[in-house]
């Protein structure tokens, strides 16, 4: 028996310096590796906030209504109740929160009526659509439409 | 009792490694868990997406809104969300010519003849928030995951910019951001839907064809939709567990 074991000081240094390593891999990959990582799966929770931090560009059609009652009621009755306001006028979330500075652009009503209402073979064959061809003369559309209540539903 | 060198160094390293370990834990002790977003518990929502394809007039509003709420860069041509244009002549059924003109971004100028027997229409296409997630599964770093509530999302600090997600996803949802190097997605507007808003897409979506939905809210309308209409999901046979709905699909639309 001691014969057998009589280089174990040996096999003793080797262990210790596997234990060493251990430590120091312990060591290493509580450094590098964030507390939260695995608290969700396999990625670092911290992430999500992260990604919620973004502000956000549009403000949404609540937000919106809250001020510009009158239009927003108009909205309501018309064709066009199922649109949101910053469809139209654009991401307003700046104009949120600065009302005096941050003016929503003019919008130029012909191009931005034929966006959704060119004819166009593809769309749904219910949707209202024109060929600005042959209607309206090249007139801007809201020389006749109202844009907030187009086919006049509302009066 | 005496101590010679050599015991005293073994003795040192030690009492310095030991110390080393404790002070990493005891930091983490000091530290608590990462606090929960204030207003949000993800536990309580399952984010999913749905598609009305008969109200879809490709006028391209939702990938325009996308790219300014999300800073997706515009050229060269890379989408979060993009529409496609089927045209399906009835001698050929499941060949569709599909086109999508910068995604959608600057609408489509008509193509097709009116009265030709073939049929046509626009299908919007994003991320399908798959519940089985390909992409997630692949990722090396764990920077691709699916949040407790549902939505895959890009750990951008944790992306290698390996591609190998962008080839995992069946669907063509994913893009190598050229600014950093890194990939890129549709986030679901992760920032907006944690505050009660909806997504930028469903948000300027003029005829209501897109639409937010949270499948573990009993009163959201999406259970309505689901309900009443004949729905389906791109790629069912992927096994991804896809959660973007569209109604009026095309068996041709892939």
């Amino acid at each position: 028996m001691r014969e057998t074991l009589k280089d174990r000081a040996h096999l003793l240094r080797v262990a210790a310096v596997f234990g060493a390593g251990l430590v120091l891999f312990v060591i290493v990959r509580g450094l590098l590796v964030p507390e939260d990582f695995g608290k969700y799966g396999h990625y670092r929770a911290g992430a999500l906030n992260d990604i919620r931090a973004t502000a956000p560009s549009f403000a949404g059609r609540e937000v919106c209504a809250e001020c510009h009652t009158d239009e927003a009621g108009l909205l309501k009755k018309g064709k066009h109740a199922g649109l949101g306001c910053e469809a139209c006028h654009g991401a307003l979330a700046k104009h949120t929160e600065d009302q005096e500075k941050q003016k929503p652009a003019k919008l130029d009503a012909r191009k931005l009526c034929l966006t959704c209402h060119t004819a166009n073979v593809a769309k749904p064959k219910k949707f209202p659509q024109v060929d600005p061809a042959e209607h309206g003369e090249g007139a801007a559309c809201t020389s006749c439409h109202v844009p907030h209540d187009p086919m006049g539903d509302a009066k | 009792m005496t101590t010679d060198r050599r015991e005293f160094l073994a003795a040192a390293g030690k009492y310095l490694i030991l110390t080393g370990a404790a002070a990493i834990a005891f930091d983490k002790v000091m530290a608590g868990v990462p606090s929960e977003a204030e207003n949000y518990r993800s536990a309580d929502h399952w984010w999913a997406f749905y598609v009305d394809i008969d109200k879809c007039i490709g006028c391209g509003n939702c990938v325009r809104a996308c790219k300014t709420e999300n800073n997706v860069v515009n050229e060269p041509y890379y989408f979060r969300t993009w529409v496609e244009r089927y045209h399906i002549t009835a001698e050929n059924p499941l060949h569709p010519q599909v086109d999508s003109p910068n995604g959608g971004y600057d609408g489509f100028p008509e193509r097709y003849a009116a009265g030709d027997g073939s049929k046509n229409f626009f299908v919007p296409k994003m991320c399908n928030h798959c519940a089985d997630s390909p992409c997630e599964q692949v990722c090396p770093v764990g920077a691709t995951f699916r949040s407790p509530d549902g939505v895959v999302l890009v750990d951008k600090k944790y992306c290698l910019g390996c591609r190998y997600c962008v080839q995992a996803c069946p669907y063509g949802c994913r893009y190598i951001d050229p600014r950093t190097n890194t990939v890129d997605k549709c986030t679901l507007c992760y920032h907006r839907i944690t505050k009660g808003q909806t997504t930028a897409c469903a948000e300027s979506c003029p005829t209501g064809a897109r639409k937010l939905g949270d499948l573990k809210n009993p009163k959201d309308p999406i259970h309505d939709f689901l309900r009443q209409n004949k729905v389906q999901v791109l790629k069912p046979h992927m096994g991804t567990g896809p959660k973007l709905y569209y109604a009026g699909l095309d068996g041709s639309v892939r």
